[in-house]
């Protein structure tokens, strides 16, 4: 039943621009389909493997960066008198380059914040956001610091043998979305379900005991780390695209705060768990954006992110697992298994 | 050389509120063992008790800065009462998560309330600043170094030389140990919050005048908190304070020969630089290191 759970969902969403005409409706869900990539590339470290990283959002805005860049092209001096001129490319290239370069980006931050643990590791990562905002905005250069990049291109898809299709409308950009996400969703379970996952779910229940049994923490740790970074940089890529203005502003801790509300509200380390939060965190502002202004919206977030701690603080689907099984009278009695660890 | 000096002397003059911020986090984290998100949200509060009491209320300078400190210290007994208190057997990720969400209460509340324009507070102090030699400082950032200095002294004070310091002190080295001593704990937890929150509050009410007051001060506050009890190592209390003119230094030394721009990355690269080298800190004993 629950492993239907899952296509039946994806048929829905697939579906659902088919009845949703409404464009402002369309806008709200792409940019929680975008999120809820984010949500669920953390979830990868943050539930999976425990590490909670709150410098999520620099890999998003380093990928939105590179994409927008690598479209538009630029003429940067660099030290010692060189010149790097780029006359700007395809937006696809821009999305792989964007999935390569965060990728390294994270592999290098994890081998660098692997080193500590706990508080000091999420103070490490908090820092390297936003030093990497600091540059953002100062390399004026490059990024156009403040005044934004601006005129990015929609994504242009080629089609061999027909050409290329360039994606302007919401809907054409909300099955891109919807395609990467289900993606990263797969990515995700198939990692989980084989031994780097258990690997992973080992560190997290008792390191000292996963380093007996032969587990190499820092490489599980920054592989782990290293795909989670490329795919919050293609989410990054989708929204550069799909906006088409960055500023950096897409570095901002609000966006972090959002991630981590998705995960933890959702259920860390189930695969469901981002996907419900995402849904719930993303389309929430829809709701409350007739009934009241943008930083009460904030402390009506801050307040479910305090309240779901405190009443389930495995999170929504966990809850609804324990609230399942008791019901079903064939469940093993004992403590409920991580969602994750089911094929 | 001139120029040098005058570096010298605005560091060391912003290295004390610096301090009182590093101070009070480290406190919190050390006895805690919470890491506080709402410091910056408290140096915010601070900082508009001090607008609110000076020129809402219209009262002296000086009476309204020990006003401030005080609300910082009611709003953390309050927040460890309600929040902390009943996750005392949590582990540290859900405590950080529930400072989080507090930190954004309370930043969204102050930015609802007060608008977003910046605010200013009033100083009795001249605006002609005093020179001597090379140098010259404002009468108003001279005032909030010594009164940054007499809060870490009175702290120092109160954690080495009064009761409640011993029992705080004697909850850092072993919390279990100290209940069987006959120490309320809780009540050293709610104390602990409470006077962390303080020097947080009380470093906004004396910066808030320096600068302007406006809800997202307390971001870049809190960041720089966080380097400041890094570089000390996180529960060290003098390790701290020389954390606080470290940065000091290393921010007005880079803004005036590198790049103001980067100022304020000056933190997150110490940051970065101590955990490569040393991640412990400067200072501090061995939490646990991967």
């Amino acid at each position: 039943m629950t492993k239907l759970l899952a296509p039946l969902f994806l048929v829905a969403a697939a579906l659902l621009p088919l009845v949703l005409k409404d464009p402002y409706l369309l806008n709200a869900l792409i940019i929680t389909g975008i999120f809820t990539i984010c949500a669920m590339s953390l979830n990868l470290l943050l539930g999976f493997t425990g590490q909670l990283s709150l410098g999520h959002v620099a890999f998003f805005g380093i990928g939105a960066y590179v994409s927008a860049l690598t479209a538009l092209g630029f003429d940067v001096g660099l030290p010692f008198g060189l010149r790097v001129t780029y006359e700007g490319g395809d937006p696809i290239v821009g999305f792989l380059l964007a999935i390569v370069i965060t990728g390294l980006t994270g592999f290098l931050i994890g081998r660098l914040s692997f080193r500590v643990r706990g508080a000091y590791f999420v103070i490490v990562t908090i820092s390297f956001a936003e030093v990497v905002r600091l540059v953002a905005l100062n390399w004026v250069e490059l990024t156009q610091g403040p005044l934004a990049l601006t005129s990015i291109p929609n994504m242009t898809l080629p089609l061999p043998g027909l050409g290329e299709l360039t994606l302007r409308s919401k809907v054409e950009n909300y099955y891109l979305v919807l395609v990467v996400a289900a993606l990263s969703y797969l990515v995700v379970g198939g990692l989980v379900a084989s031994r780097f996952g258990r690997a992973m779910r080992g560190l997290k229940e008792n390191e000292s005991l996963a380093l007996s049994l032969g587990i190499n923490a820092t490489r599980t740790l920054t592989i782990a780390a290293t795909i989670s970074a490329a795919m919050a940089g293609a989410a990054g890529s989708l929204y550069a695209h799909y906006i088409r203005i960055i500023d950096p502003d897409v570095f901002l801790f609000s966006y972090t705060v959002t991630m981590v509300i998705m995960v933890v509200a959702g259920g860390k380390g189930t695969l469901a768990g981002p996907l419900v939060g995402g849904l719930i965190f993303g389309l929430l502002p829809v709701a409350l954006r007739p009934v009241m202004a943008p930083e009460a919206q904030w402390i009506v977030y801050g307040a479910i992110l305090i309240a779901i701690l405190f009443v389930m603080p495995k999170g929504i689907v966990p809850a609804l697992e324990t609230l399942t099984r008791r019901k079903a009278p064939k469940a093993a009695p004992g403590k409920p298994l991580e969602a994750g660890a089911r094929p | 050389m001139d120029q040098f000096l005058q570096h010298i002397v605005n560091a060391s003059v912003l290295g004390g509120t610096y301090a009182l911020l590093g101070i009070g986090l480290t406190l919190i984290f050390g006895i805690m063992n919470v890491v506080n998100f709402t410091h910056g949200a408290i140096y915010t509060f601070g900082a508009y008790a001090m607008y609110l009491a000076a020129v809402a209320l219209g009262l002296n300078f000086f009476v309204a800065l020990p006003v401030a400190v005080v609300a910082g210290l009611i709003m953390g007994a309050i927040i460890e009462f309600a929040l902390l208190r009943p996750l005392r057997r949590s582990d540290i990720d859900t405590t950080m998560l529930v400072m989080i969400g507090t930190g954004i209460i309370l930043q969204s509340g102050t930015l609802w309330i007060f608008g977003g324009v910046a605010k200013a507070v009033p100083t009795p102090f001249p605006t002609e600043p005093l020179v001597i030699g090379p140098v010259s400082l404002s009468y108003v950032r001279l005032f909030v170094f010594f009164a940054a200095l007499a809060l870490i002294v009175l702290t120092y004070f109160t954690i080495n030389g009064t009761k409640l310091g011993r029992a705080m002190r004697a909850t850092f080295q072993d919390h279990d140990t100290a209940a069987l001593m006959g120490v309320n704990v809780s009540l050293i937890y709610t104390a602990t919050f409470a006077i962390g929150s303080a020097l947080a509050a009380a470093a906004g009410a004396l910066l808030g005048p320096v600068y302007v007051v406006f809800p997202q001060m307390g971001d870049l506050a809190a960041v720089k908190a966080f380097a400041i009890v890094i570089l000390g190592g996180l529960g060290s209390i003098s390790g701290a304070t020389i954390g606080g003119f470290i940065l000091a230094f290393a921010e007005e030394i880079g803004a005036g020969y590198i790049s103001s721009g980067y100022r304020d990355a000056m933190g997150f690269l110490i940051i970065i630089a101590v955990l490569l080298v040393k991640p412990t800190g400067l200072f501090a004993r061995a939490e646990r290191i991967g």
